[in-house]
């Protein structure tokens, strides 16, 4: 236990420059989620508008679950050498199947009834989309960003081995910050996996329609397999 | 310092046919350090590279029956009384979302730099996914079967075994893929507790920027999770031949 109090002292005694680690971690995975985002979501929301594309919609986030963050890294070095770049194409890799799949899952889902209901007031395909699919769909959405956002988070902290300025850079780094440094730095790491799932929780929940909330809440208990959500 | 010697004493060699074969630290591709040695793969398979894939592999079957074990007691538990679903959802996804690096570190002062560490970090990233399709599978067993079951006679233990389970067979190996990938994935990062498993020749190809060890352990932790992945499904698919034709 003496271990956890030295850990807080670290933390108290290095406040900025866990502050400044922080911040280099935010960026990192501000960068990758951004760009991830870019990538996924018009991907996966049109190929849900269209229902088109659902082996490769559903079975991306499958095999992009089954490469390990670490090896992934580690090929990147490989191929792209050391650095804030490398790290970054690795989590924009880990962070596109989740949204992707979601975001198809979630439009492709919309009740048919309604978008019909839409069609038949005379909506055109991109009114539709707008204004009946994607509010109907954002809850699911987010469930897939809030996903990627807590793994790039958590996988932000390997980027240390690789060259890329994050929290991590303590952890790894034993022989100079000692245990209670690397404690200190862990609780640091997992208090912004936390924060972040809490406010991206929130999140979801404000975009939720209100009348979609009771029944998305009941969906998310049970949770459908092939897909990464919460 | 070795690696530059051999690079200067290779040097006035290098048009001519090689005076040793596998001098110094191998061929001049291993030297150059090339994208993908694959003499070096030889030459490391039953050294490095097979020991660590093994390791990897007992790492990884070792949390996931563990996971499993407790993530079925808890499964069972909850589908008998429905309140412990919400507190174990909330304890196991609290524990999901802690980042590996830092899970594993947090356990040091406890454990110790010891395999019960590793293992209890990844069997805790087991048990949110293992419980909630546990759960859901049990739970989505339609009310008239279980009825019908009833009706026939069968006792509580009965209607588990032969009815519900076999019924939630397709949701339990579903989580059982998800934990399966997930821990071996996670499985890597255990290199900073102990040094076992895939994650070692990667980590030490990383103090290095070796890339044919970088390549080849990172593609071996890919494949294995593919092989895995395809062999749950396959023991999904012997289980439960009256699935086959359902999507899964």
């Amino acid at each position: 236990m003496n271990d956890f109090l030295d850990a807080f002292q670290f933390i108290g005694d290095n406040a900025s420059l866990l502050w400044q680690l922080t911040l280099d971690h935010l960026a990192l995975t501000g960068a990758a989620m951004g760009i991830a985002l870019v990538i996924a979501i018009p991907l996966g929301v049109w190929l849900g508008h269209l229902h088109r594309g659902s082996f490769a919609a559903i079975n991306i986030s499958n095999v992009g679950r089954a490469l390990p963050s670490l090896a992934l890294i580690s090929i990147g070095v490989a191929l792209l050498g050391i650095g804030f770049v490398n790290v970054m194409v690795a989590l924009v890799v880990l962070a596109v199947p989740p949204m992707l799949t979601n975001a198809y899952v979630a439009v492709d889902g919309v009740d048919r009834d309604a978008v019909e209901a839409a069609r038949g007031m005379g909506m055109t395909p991109m009114e539709v989309l707008m204004r009946v699919e994607l509010p109907l769909a954002l809850p699911l959405i987010f469930a897939g960003i809030r996903t990627a956002v807590v793994y790039v988070i958590a996988t932000a902290t390997l980027g240390s081995v690789a060259g890329a300025s994050s929290l991590g850079d303590i952890i790894v780094d034993q022989a100079t910050y000692r245990l209670p440094g690397v404690l200190g730095a862990a609780i640091c790491v997992a208090a912004l996996a936390l924060v972040a799932e809490l406010l991206f929780a929130g999140l979801q929940r404000a975009v939720t329609p209100r009348g979609l909330r009771e029944r998305h809440r009941a969906g998310a208990a049970v949770g459908p397999a092939t897909t990464t959500e919460t | 310092m070795t690696s530059a010697v051999s690079l200067a004493l290779s040097a006035p060699f290098a048009q001519a046919e090689p005076v040793i074969p596998e001098f110094g630290r191998g061929s001049s591709c291993v030297r150059d350090n090339g994208l993908f040695c694959w003499s070096w793969v030889q030459d490391n398979w039953s050294g490095t590279l097979q020991p660590a894939l093994l390791e990897h592999i007992a790492l990884t079957l070792i949390a996931v029956l563990i996971g499993s074990a407790i993530a079925f007691t808890l499964a069972l538990a909850a589908h008998k009384r429905g309140w412990l679903a919400t507190p174990v959802v909330v304890a196991t996804g609290f524990l999901y979302t802690i980042p590996s690096l830092a899970l594993f570190q947090l356990l040091v002062p406890i454990t110790g730099l010891t395999r019960t560490t590793a293992e209890i970090a990844l069997v805790s990233y087991t048990l949110l996914i293992l419980f909630r399709n546990m759960l859901a599978g049990l739970s989505g067993v339609p009310a008239e079967v279980r009825d019908a079951a009833i009706g026939m006679g069968m006792t509580p233990r009965q209607l588990l075994w032969k009815v519900e389970l076999p019924l939630a067979l397709p949701a339990i190996v579903a989580g059982l893929r998800i934990a399966t990938v997930t821990v071996i994935s996670l499985a890597t990062v255990a290199v900073f507790v102990i040094n076992e498993g895939l994650g070692a020749p990667i980590y030490s190809a990383l103090q290095q920027t070796f890339k044919t060890e970088l390549i080849a352990a990172g593609a071996l932790c890919v494949a294995l999770a593919l092989v895995a992945d395809a062999l749950l499904v396959l023991l999904q698919r012997a289980l439960s031949p009256w699935t086959r034709t359902a999507r899964s």
